[in-house]
């Protein structure tokens, strides 16, 4: 199991630089312009200067070798500064957005508590409400509550959040007056009653998003119960007398929970990708809006370094996802 | 001559006349039809394909014709509990603020997002299955086409979405006009970043099949790889690439939705469902029906497809079947 | 006197009087959203509207616009006039005296070599200064003591305020700056995030594309200003979110730019919480009529280079068409309170608008009857004219943004009954917009026969604006398809009026011969002006002291802005 983990961490490496290159050459061949937004006012050769202050000029190689010795030579020397208080990148180029003129990380560490609070929350939510559905429905396959439960889960799975986000946000903050409709993301919470606000403004996208999850998961759990109710494993368990309960929620459930885990870890990357289209609707300005008003930008750096993690994230996941396979499952020898 | 022959065997004939050997097809149709979901799913799906296909024939009028005096119409249906409002026959469901009439647009919106919706599913399904059956079946291909399958797994799909779209609109656009490009580039981009999960399912059945006795029968006879693949591998993973397919078609009308509303979707004078939906929000308070109809039609959809994935998965899997 | 009767005097006359006894800082927080999020807060490095607006409320030009255009004194004694001696006869020098005892939010003092500094920093060659054109012109600065800036051009100026005037271009402070100078611009990102400035907030926390904390500056020159504590700066989402969290919601006081289709809005004033506030400077929605021919049959170096357009530049032709379109009807469902009817290319300031033509009336009629007359008829029996044996068919094409495919689909359908035939075309704004001269969809390339979208000029002065209609200012090949004279227009008189222009100083004259370059451009196939589009903001009910403006930035007197209650 372990040369596995380790012989597949090695070739992570090469596929992840054919992915940065893959994504570098295709923001390339964009055809936006980073000073698109600038007025009409400001006359063009003014804007050709700016252009060359960002370094557009540059051939496209140079451009990639900058950015890679930035992302991973740079970037993790300012990361131990920070740690230890040392001063190895002193001086140096870090990856520089375009429209802020600021470091990209530096952005993307200030948006991931409230990515994490709101898009993190709303998986765990999620979660917890699809598997005693799943588990549930299959059960009792075919029943009004499965019937109804796959109906409103796919409901939730077909309506976007663009339709669903603003309708709460008329019945909840417009109509009632209860919840907030804009997140404040400088909201620290220190107490109870800061507590108290910081649910209220999160209940909203929380939601929103959690019904996307919820949709998908309990389908997940429904049919991988519905594949070892039928073992005859478990009909030994039955056939010796054991209770209904201990059968379908430690027998069952423990097997067909290997499947779901693994999907569950497979969703964990997109958290940190955030919702672009609920923080858009909620104004909580995560990663995901952070993407969004990049590429509107053409902020190329701030895409090719989000995309970038994001790639990380995926593998290193996929990783995660298998190699718990391989610990749920003895059957499963990686070798 | 032969009937001689054949004659002492007569015994062992049986009394009535044979019956017709019952197909494979038969009993999945049998087995579909029990399935009360599935037959409304199909139904559904095949009445809106029908629809949005004869629609535009029956009800000949323009969905881009702009009518300032007829604007903001309300579904006839309102006239029932408002007396007052501004309803008529020639609009069924109502015009929008520009005076565009609802049904045309969700009559044209409905084409391009089924269109797309095929499309893509169909495009992934190809692409998928044959880097599937490829990689479980010749034993030398299949570490560089899961490598490849990772990779491409591992890209992020959203943002690269998104990505594509900004970049390769323009081009496309030049070449196949403005409906046309996009239409190529959604079905394109969605097709190609959703067809890794029906490759590693096939995949895992193909390197389980390979192994079993009527494969090794096959090949001893002399079975080409060509034609075990065709007459013996396929229509047994066929059950597995039915609930990919379905679950395609409606990722891709929702994922077209997203697009649409981020404004980098279809061009903003061709209605698509999700188009019609994003661009109804803002007035959901005043005109409902705007919001609803859109919505109605694409979880229908969604849902019928589901459903219908789940009784093609119980009837064409030969160990649930009778069950 | 009991200490009761003092104590109960004290309190009456702050009951009485709050305005009187305002007090910095007394109205708590102040919210205020703008769906488009800054990203920095150095309009020198960025150019765009939302960073304009943010950064005015910390750092402070010269002299700012007020609402009606006027230049009002705000770092300096007076405006310099000839008269005052403030600037030079021959108009090549203007002396800017600065209020004493201005402070930085740091306690320093505010001094002309920060004004030298501003325009050394945006002047420096490799900075890709969004603001440098309002420096050009200017030969140097003299500081010849703390409190004066001499400016001295290379030619006789007659409009010498673009430099350090209105929100565009602010004063930075120099020994904050000192090391961002030039290649170093970009790197300084403290500096950009969190400028010391004279303004009344100071940034306490700058959150990029999110959202900017502010507080009351402690060292601002008027000590019972500004009445609110903070600010809460927050950006992200969309127009409509904006604009409900302040007329639906009442969670913010300001919403800026809601661009949001009219009856929406207005459903949404109803609820009582806040109010739309409008103004119009100078943007004008127009189609340009391009005065060269785009055939794509022509080669590179000829399509919408060689002149004349096919038939574009027949008075009865350009003339026809303007009378088509119903440009109430465009300004309602486009813009609604935004939108006002023009047949002006400069409808603002107030001096410079023309009252020549009229063109709030759509006639059909009347356009059909001018195309018969001009001979231009529909020869072939296919509903389309034809001019000389080429039919009126024209590539109409603009931006992607629903309001323009609205605006595009009702022009089509208007041209198509006086027998002009309309093929729509819309392209990405940021393609359409970027100025890559390899493409071939920029607005400037202008492969098209007519095309729409919406200019502006900051300031209050149009001579570089009117300088747009120059001959040599028409792109080409040669030019990197780079140029601002897009319906490539040309005219021996114009450019000899505008010459005249620019060695005019005297105000009301400037106003006549700008009008006299309107009217030219106008009647002579330049553009057909269809909008004049303003800015639409609201506000909470409960503020005060808002006087929304389209000249400078729309926060430009929030020092004065108060609750009430």
């Amino acid at each position: 199991m372990l040369t596995f983990t380790i012989r597949r961490l090695f070739l992570s490496i090469p596929t992840l630089i054919l992915i940065s290159l893959a994504i570098f050459m295709l923001l390339q061949l964009a055809p936006g312009d980073p000073m698109a937004q600038v007025p009409l006012t400001v006359p063009p050769e003014v804007k050709e200067r700016m252009r060359a202050a960002l370094g557009l000029g540059q051939p496209p190689l140079v451009q990639y070798w900058k950015w890679l010795v930035q992302f991973f030579w740079i970037e993790p020397q300012v990361l131990i500064d920070h740690w230890f208080g040392t001063s190895f990148a002193e001086g140096k180029q870090r990856v520089i957005s375009w429209q802020t003129r600021s470091p990209v990380m530096d952005i993307v560490v200030q948006r991931i508590p409230q990515t994490l609070w709101v898009v993190g929350l709303s998986y765990i939510v999620g979660i917890l409400i699809a598997l005693p559905i799943g588990i549930y429905s299959a059960y009792k396959q075919y029943s009004v509550f499965d019937q109804s439960g796959t109906f409103i889960t796919m409901i939730g799975f077909s309506i976007p959040p663009f339709f669903t986000g603003p309708l709460l946000i008329v019945i909840f903050s417009v109509q009632l007056g209860w919840l907030p409709s804009i997140y404040d993301t400088t909201h620290v919470v220190r107490d109870w009653a800061s507590f108290k606000v910081q649910f209220m403004q999160m209940v909203m996208p929380v939601m929103v998003l959690a019904l996307q999850t919820t949709a998908q998961i309990s389908r997940y759990m429904r049919s991988s119960m519905l594949d070892n109710l039928n073992q005859d494993y478990v009909r030994t368990a039955r056939a010796k007398g054991l209770r209904e309960g201990v059968v379908v929620m430690v027998h069952v459930l423990r097997n067909s929970m290997i499947p779901v885990v693994t999907v569950i870890a497979l969703g964990v990357p997109a958290i940190f990708g955030g919702a672009i289209i609920t923080e858009n609707v909620f104004k909580v300005n995560g990663i995901g809006q952070l993407l969004l008003t990049a590429l509107f930008a053409s902020d190329l750096p701030m895409v090719m370094t989000l995309t970038f993690i994001f790639a990380i994230l995926i593998v290193l996941f996929n990783l995660i996802a298998d190699v718990l396979y391989g610990v749920l499952d003895p059957r499963i020898r990686y070798d | 001559m032969t009937d001689q022959a054949l004659d002492p065997y007569a015994a062992l004939q049986d009394k009535e006349p044979p019956k017709a050997p019952r197909s494979q097809w038969k009993d999945v149709w049998d087995q579909f039809k029990r399935h009360k979901g599935a037959l409304f799913g199909g139904g559904f799906l095949m009445f809106i394909t029908l629809a949005v296909i004869l629609g535009p024939y029956v009800w000949q009028v323009d969905p881009q014709k702009l009518d300032i005096r007829n604007k903001d119409m309300r579904p006839i249906y309102v006239a029932l509990w408002d007396g007052s409002a501004k309803v008529g026959w020639f609009r069924p469901l109502g015009t929008d603020n520009l005076g565009r009439c609802i049904m045309a647009n969700l009559i044209a919106g409905g084409r391009a997002s089924m269109a797309v919706g095929w499309a893509a599913m169909l495009l992934a399904l190809i692409i998928g299955t044959t880097i599937g059956v490829l990689a479980g079946y010749f034993k030398k291909l299949d570490f560089w086409l899961m490598r490849f399958t990772d990779l491409v797994l591992s890209l992020p799909i959203l943002p690269l979405l998104l990505v594509a779209v900004t970049l390769f609109r323009e081009p496309l656009r030049q070449n196949f006009g403005p409906e046309g490009g996009m239409f190529i580039l959604i079905v394109t981009v969605v097709g190609l970043t959703s067809w890794m999960q029906t490759a590693r399912i096939v995949r895992g059945d193909i390197l389980a099949l390979k192994e079993r006795e009527f494969i090794l029968a096959a090949r001893s006879i002399g079975t080409t790889s060509g034609k075990i693949i065709r007459r013996h591998l396929l229509p047994n993973v066929i059950s597995p690439i039915m609930v990919s397919a379905t679950l395609g078609l409606a990722t891709a009308i929702i994922t077209e939705s997203a697009l649409s509303f981020l404004g980098v979707g279809f061009p903003s004078d061709f209605p698509t469902w999700g188009k019609l939906l994003a661009d109804a929000v803002q007035r959901m308070e005043q005109y409902p029906e705007r919001v609803v109809l859109p919505g109605i039609l694409i979880s229908l959809t969604v849902l019928g497809v589901n459903y219908l994935g789940d009784g093609l998965r119980d009837a064409l899997d030969p160990r649930i079947r009778g069950r | 006197m009991s200490l009761k009767t003092v104590l109960m005097g004290a309190v009456a006359a702050t009951a009485l009087a709050p305005a009187a006894f305002a007090e910095r800082g007394s109205d708590g927080a102040l919210r205020i959203i703008y769906w488009q999020a800054p990203s920095t807060m150095n309009p020198f490095l960025s150019g765009g509207t939302k960073e304009i607006e943010a950064s005015s409320m910390v750092i402070e030009p010269l002299t700012r616009f007020d609402e009606t255009g006027a230049i009002q004194p705000w770092l300096v004694e007076e405006i310099p006039t000839v008269e005052n001696g403030g600037i030079s006869e021959d108009l090549t020098t203007i002396t800017w005296k600065l209020t004493p005892g201005i402070l930085w939010s740091d306690g320093t003092a505010f001094t002309s070599a920060d004004v030298k500094f501003t325009y050394e920093y945006c002047t420096h060659p490799e900075a890709g200064c969004a603001q440098i054109t309002k420096f050009e012109g200017i030969s140097s600065i003299e500081t010849p003591d703390d409190l004066t800036v001499v400016i001295t051009f290379d030619a006789p100026t007659p409009y010498p305020f673009a430099a350090f005037g209105g929100a565009e271009s602010p004063i930075i402070q120099a020994a904050q700056f000192a090391d961002c100078i030039g290649p170093a611009a970009p790197t300084c990102t403290e500096q950009n995030f969190n400028p010391i400035g004279t303004g009344a907030f100071v940034v306490t926390d700058f959150r990029p594309n999110d959202v900017i904390t502010l507080e009351a500056n402690p060292n601002y020159r008027d000590p019972a200003k500004p009445a609110f504590a903070s600010i809460n700066f927050k950006g992200g989402g969309d127009a409509i979110g904006a604009a409900r969290a302040v007329l639906e919601t009442g969670e913010f006081d300001y919403a800026w730019n809601l661009q949001v289709a009219p009856d929406v809005l207005a459903e949404m004033e109803g609820s009582g919480r806040g109010e739309l506030m409008t103004s119009f400077g100078p943007s004008v929605e127009r189609i340009m009529l391009n005065n060269t021919n785009p055939d794509p049959a022509l080669g590179p170096d000829e399509r919408a280079v060689i002149r004349p357009h096919p038939f574009l530049q027949d008075p009865a032709v350009y003339n026809a068409m303007s009378l088509a379109v119903d440009r109430v009807l465009l300004a309602e469902i486009g813009y609604g309170a935004g939108g006002q009817v023009t047949c002006n290319w400069v409808p603002a300031p107030a001096a410079y608008n023309s009252d020549t033509f009229t063109c709030d009336t759509q006639d059909i009629d009347a356009a059909n009857a001018m195309l018969d007359e001009a001979g231009i008829v529909d020869t072939d029996g296919d509903g389309v004219r034809e001019k000389d044996g080429v039919p009126l068919s024209i590539l109409f094409q603009t931006s992607t943004n629903s309001i323009r495919q609205d605006y595009q689909a009702l022009i089509k359908e208007w041209w198509s009954q006086i027998g002009i035939e309309t093929e729509l075309r819309n392209i990405d704004a940021s393609v359409f917009f970027g100025g890559d001269a390899g493409s071939p969809d920029t607005f400037q390339r202008f492969y098209a026969d007519v095309e729409m979208y919406t200019n502006t000029f900051s300031g209050t002065d149009p001579q570089a604006y009117l300088a747009n209609m120059l001959c040599d200012k028409a792109p080409s090949p040669s030019s990197q398809w780079q140029g601002e004279n897009i319906s490539r227009f040309c005219m021996k008189e114009y450019d000899a009026l505008w010459n005249t222009l620019a060695q005019t100083s005297d105000l009301d004259e400037r106003a006549s011969i700008g009008r006299q370059l309107n009217d030219m451009a106008v009647s002579n196939g330049a553009m057909i002006p269809l909008t004049h589009r303003g800015d639409i903001s609201a506000k909470a009910t409960s503020l005060e002291g808002v006087r929304m403006n389209s000249w400078d930035s729309e926060l430009w007197n929030i020092a004065d802005w108060s609750r009430s209650e």
